[in-house]
C-alpha cells in the first residue's frame, strides 16, 4: 500500500511538523517513505505544504501532485489542491477555519473543528496534532499505538515536556466523532 | 668571513624584476625575517596575481599561487588547517585593493592570524602600467592617459588607514624602501608582523610604499625620488593600528 | 548497528562529509542549500572543525583552494548563483591538481532566477563551468541515501585522481527527508606529498600552482590531466539501469528526474509498453557505453530534465544519434509529473519520435 499525503496551511500552523510526525511513525513501522516541504518565502507568513508519502514500497517520486490523502488547514489551500485530489480520496478539513464545504462528490470528507478544539483545549498551537489524529484513525496509514515514539524523534530533547500535550491532541483527534 | 649573503628563505635564482624595481628589497627583507625568526620550516607563503606572482619560485618555504585578489581567502584556508604553520601573502595594490578588496578586508576583520605584505607602487605594473586604486590623482597612466581624475575615477585608496578604523586587525604599518632609513624601518616592521602571528597575535599588514621606474616612465633614481615627494606626503608612514603593544593605538 | 534516521538531504550531506574525514567548512548563504551550512556551523565547533561563512562565494572556494592545497580533505556548497561566482577557484583547483568537494544544490536560472529545483547547470557542471579544459567528477544524488553515499565517494574519487568532484543536487533533493543509513566514520588516509606542510627544512619546497608561461610546459600539464581523465571514464562511471533488458524506449534521467521517470516507467509497463529508465550516477564521466547498449535494443530515447535541455545532448553523443532522442522537460523550478514523462514514452512508443 502507498499513502499519498498532502498537508497544507498557513505558515506557522505546524503544517511541516505534522508532516515530520507521521514521517517518523512510518520509520518507526520500517516503511518507505519521504517528505518534502515547500520552502523559501512561502514559509514566512504565507502558505506551506508539506508532501508525505508512506508506502510498502520503495518510493518513486516524492511529489505529491495527486494525492489520496488531503488536509487541508486554509481556505487558499482548500481552493488550491480540491480538484488535484485522487478520485475517492479523504480529505480533512479544518472547519474552523474553513467555512465552505467541499465540492467534489467523489471524494470521503472529514470536517473537523481542529482550531477551535485546540483553543478550547487550551492547546491552540496544536490543531494540527487534532487533524492528524483524525487522518490517522480514518486512514490507517500509520497506526495510532507508538506514537509516543515518533513524537520523541521530532520533538528535541529540550521541549521533551511537550510530547504529552501533542499525544493529548492527536488523542482527542482520534477520538472526534 | 662571509659580510653579504643571499638569506636561505630565499631561492638562487635569478628574479624577473626591472631594473630599480623594489620588490627585490622586499623579498629579501621577509627573506631575512623567515630567517632571522627560524621559521622557513613552517612557513606558507601565498603568491599574487601582478608583478610578484612567480614569488613562489623565489621563496624557499612551501607556496601556493592564488587568484587575482584572493590570496588573503587562500591563507585563511591554509591558516585554518595548519594553525601551527606561518602563513603570509604578497601582494601588490591591483590585487589586495582592487579585485581582492572583500577578501582583504574580511581576513583583517577577522583578525585571522596571518601576515600580509602589501606592495603599494601606485600602478598595475604586470599588465603593462594601468591605473591602480592607489594611483595619484593627476598620475598619468596607460588608462588615465589624461591623469587620474577624480571625478571620474576616484580618490586613491589609503589601505592602512581603511583597515585600521576596523576593530579586527591587530598590526597595520605603511613603510618605504626608497632610502637606507627607511628601509631599516620596514625590515623592522616587517619582522615585526612575522612575530605577531608566532606569537598568536593575528592579522599584521605592513604596506611597503613602492617604485615602478618602469611603469612610471622613470629612471630609478627618479622613481624614488617621486616616492619621496609625491607617495610618501599622500601615504604617510607610521604604525596605523597596534594591537600588540600596551601603548594603544596611533 | 546503526540504523536509518530521518534527514533532509542537506544534512545528510553535511554530516556524511564529516564522517569522510572532513574537517574545514567555508559557505555563503543561499537558497535552497541553507541547511548543509547551518548544520556544519552546528557540528564543526564540537568536533574541533572549522566551519567559516565566508565574505562571498569567490572567497569560500580560495579557502577551499587553501585547505587543499595543506592536502585536507575540505568542501563548500552553494546553489547555482553561488557556483557561477565559485567558477574561478574551481578552475584553479582543477589547474593546480587539488581534491575538493562542490556541492551545487540547483535552483532554476538564469540570473538570480528563483529557488524551485532545477537541473539547468549540467552543462556548467559537466563541461568544466569556469575556464580552460577541466572536468570535474560529477554525481548525481538521486535520494537521500545517495546524498550521503555520493558525499564520501566524491571526497575518494577527487583523493584518488587529484581533481575537484561536484555533488550535483537540486532543490528537491536538498529539502526533502527520507530513512537514511549514514555511512561509517572514514579513516582513509590519502599520501599527499605534493601538500603544503611546510619544509620542516627537510625537503624542498612545494609548489601548488596553476601558472605556466611557457606554453610547451602548459600543453604538457594538460595533456598529463587528460591521460587522468581518462583513467576516470574507464574506471569510475556510475548508472543504474531500472527495467531495461527488453526495453524498447529508455527513458534516461537523473536526479529527481529519475525519480518521476521511475513512476511513469511502471506505469507504462502496466499499460503493456516495454519502457525502461537508465539513471547516470556519474554525469562525467557520462555512461557513455551503457547508452551505445541501450541503442541497439531501444528503438528512442526520453530524456527527463528539468531544463530546457542539456543532457540530451550527451545521450545523443553517446548513441551517435542512431536513435531518435526526445526531451520531456520543466524549466525555472517546475518539475516534470509522471504522466508528462509517460505521454513522452506512449509518444515515441507509438513512433512519434
Amino acid at each position: 500500500m502507498t499513502s499519498r499525503i498532502l498537508i497544507a496551511g498557513f505558515g506557522g500552523q505546524g503544517i511541516l511538523f505534522a508532516g515530520k510526525v507521521l514521517a517518523y511513525k512510518g520509520l518507526v513501522e520500517g516503511k518507505q517513505l519521504s517528505w518534502l516541504p515547500s520552502y523559501g518565502p512561502e514559509m514566512r507568513g504565507g502558505t506551506a505544504n508539506c508532501n508525505v508519502i508512506i508506502s510498502d514500497e520503495p518510493v518513486g517520486s516524492p511529489i505529491v501532485d495527486t494525492p489520496d490523502v488531503l488536509i487541508v488547514m486554509n481556505l487558499p489551500s482548500l481552493d488550491k489542491y480540491e480538484k488535484a485530489a485522487e478520485k475517492g480520496a479523504k480529505i480533512f478539513v479544518d472547519s474552523t477555519l474553513i467555512s465552505r464545504k467541499v465540492e467534489r462528490e467523489d471524494v470521503d470528507v472529514y470536517y473537523i473543528p481542529a482550531t477551535k478544539m485546540a483553543q478550547d483545549a487550551g492547546i491552540p498551537t496544536l490543531a494540527n496534532m487534532i487533524m492528524l489524529g483524525k487522518v490517522i484513525k480514518e486512514t490507517g496509514v500509520v497506526s495510532y499505538e507508538g506514537m509516543e515514539d515518533a513524537l520523541k524523534k521530532v520533538v528535541s530533547a529540550r521541549k521533551a515536556n511537550l510530547i504529552d500535550v501533542n499525544l493529548k491532541a492527536i488523542k482527542a483527534g482520534y477520538d472526534f466523532k | 668571513m662571509v659580510v653579504f649573503e643571499k638569506p636561505h628563505a630565499l631561492c638562487d635564482v635569478p628574479l624577473h624584476y626591472c631594473p630599480g624595481c623594489t620588490h627585490g628589497i622586499v623579498h629579501r627583507l621577509v627573506a631575512e625575517a623567515i630567517d632571522e625568526l627560524g621559521i622557513e620550516g613552517t612557513a606558507i607563503g601565498v603568491a599574487p596575481v601582478g608583478c610578484a606572482v612567480m614569488a613562489y619560485d623565489y621563496f624557499n618555504c612551501d607556496m601556493v599561487e592564488a587568484a587575482h585578489g584572493r590570496a588573503p581567502a587562500v591563507a585563511t584556508g591554509i591558516k585554518r588547517a595548519l594553525p601551527e604553520n606561518i602563513v603570509f601573502t604578497y601582494q601588490g595594490d591591483g590585487d589586495l585593493a582592487s579585485i581582492g578588496m572583500a577578501e582583504t578586508v574580511h581576513a583583517a576583520t577577522r583578525n585571522e592570524n596571518i601576515t600580509i605584505i602589501f606592495i603599494n607602487n601606485a600602478i598595475y605594473g604586470m599588465t603593462g602600467g594601468q591605473m591602480a586604486p592607489t594611483s595619484l590623482p593627476g598620475q598619468v597612466t596607460q588608462t588615465s592617459p589624461y591623469g587620474r581624475d577624480v571625478t571620474t575615477a576616484g580618490f586613491p585608496i589609503k589601505v592602512s588607514e581603511l583597515l585600521a578604523a576596523l576593530d579586527g586587525p591587530s598590526y597595520i604599518q605603511r613603510v618605504a624602501v626608497n632610502n637606507v632609513k627607511n628601509v631599516k624601518q620596514a625590515k623592522k616592521a616587517i619582522k615585526k608582523a612575522f612575530e605577531n602571528q608566532v606569537q598568536g597575535k593575528g592579522f599584521s599588514l605592513i604596506e611597503v610604499v613602492s617604485s615602478c621606474p618602469t611603469n612610471w616612465g622613470m629612471t630609478p633614481q627618479q622613481a624614488l625620488d617621486w616616492v619621496e615627494e609625491k607617495m610618501i606626503p599622500y601615504y604617510p608612514l607610521g604604525v596605523y593600528k597596534d594591537k600588540t603593544s600596551e601603548e594603544g593605538e596611533k | 548497528m546503526s540504523e536509518k534516521v530521518l534527514m533532509k538531504g542537506n544534512e545528510a550531506i553535511a554530516e556524511a562529509a564529516i564522517r569522510a574525514g572532513c574537517r574545514h567548512y567555508f559557505g555563503y548563504p543561499i537558497t535552497p542549500q541553507t541547511e548543509l551550512a547551518a548544520y556544519m556551523a552546528k557540528r564543526m565547533p564540537k568536533i574541533g572543525g572549522c566551519f567559516l561563512q565566508a565574505e562571498s562565494e569567490i572567497a569560500a572556494i580560495n579557502m577551499v583552494y587553501g585547505v587543499s592545497s595543506t592536502g585536507k580533505r575540505v568542501m563548500t556548497s552553494s546553489s547555482s548563483p553561488g557556483v557561477s561566482l565559485k567558477q574561478e577557484g574551481i578552475s584553479y583547483i582543477a589547474g593546480a591538481d587539488l581534491p575538493a568537494l562542490i556541492v551545487n544544490v540547483q535552483r532554476g536560472g538564469p540570473g538570480l532566477g528563483g529557488i524551485q529545483p532545477s537541473q539547468s547547470d549540467y552543462f556548467q557542471a559537466t563541461k568544466g563551468g569556469g575556464h580552460g579544459d577541466y572536468h570535474l567528477i560529477v554525481l548525481a544524488p538521486a535520494s537521500v541515501q545517495e546524498m550521503a553515499d555520493l558525499t564520501a565517494k566524491c571526497f575518494e574519487l577527487a583523493d584518488k585522481y587529484r581533481m575537484p568532484s561536484m555533488l550535483l543536487a537540486d532543490g528537491t533533493m536538498g529539502q526533502m527527508m527520507e530513512p537514511v543509513l549514514l555511512p561509517e566514520e572514514s579513516d582513509v588516509t590519502v599520501e599527499k606529498p605534493w601538500a603544503l606542510t611546510g619544509t620542516k627544512m627537510q625537503r624542498e619546497h612545494n609548489i601548488v600552482n596553476s601558472l605556466y608561461l611557457k606554453p610547451e610546459e602548459l600543453e604538457k600539464t594538460n595533456f598529463d590531466r587528460y591521460e587522468r581523465y581518462k583513467q576516470v571514464e574507464e574506471n569510475e562511471v556510475m548508472y543504474e539501469e531500472f527495467m531495461m533488458d527488453d526495453a524498447e524506449v529508455c527513458v534516461v534521467a537523473f536526479g529527481i528526474a529519475a525519480r518521476v521517470s521511475k513512476n511513469a516507467v511502471v506505469e507504462a509497463r502496466k499499460q503493456g509498453i516495454k519502457a525502461g529508465l537508465l539513471r547516470p550516477i556519474t554525469l562525467w564521466p557520462f555512461p557513455t557505453q551503457a547508452v551505445k547498449k541501450a541503442a541497439e535494443h531501444c528503438k528512442a530515447f526520453v530524456s527527463v530534465e528539468l531544463s530546457m535541455g542539456q543532457m540530451i545532448e550527451d545521450i545523443k553523443l553517446a548513441s551517435d544519434c542512431q536513435r531518435p532522442v526526445v526531451l520531456c522537460n520543466r524549466a525555472g523550478g517546475m518539475i516534470p509529473s509522471p504522466e508528462q514523462v509517460l505521454e513522452s514514452v506512449k509518444n515515441v512508443a507509438g513512433g512519434k519520435a
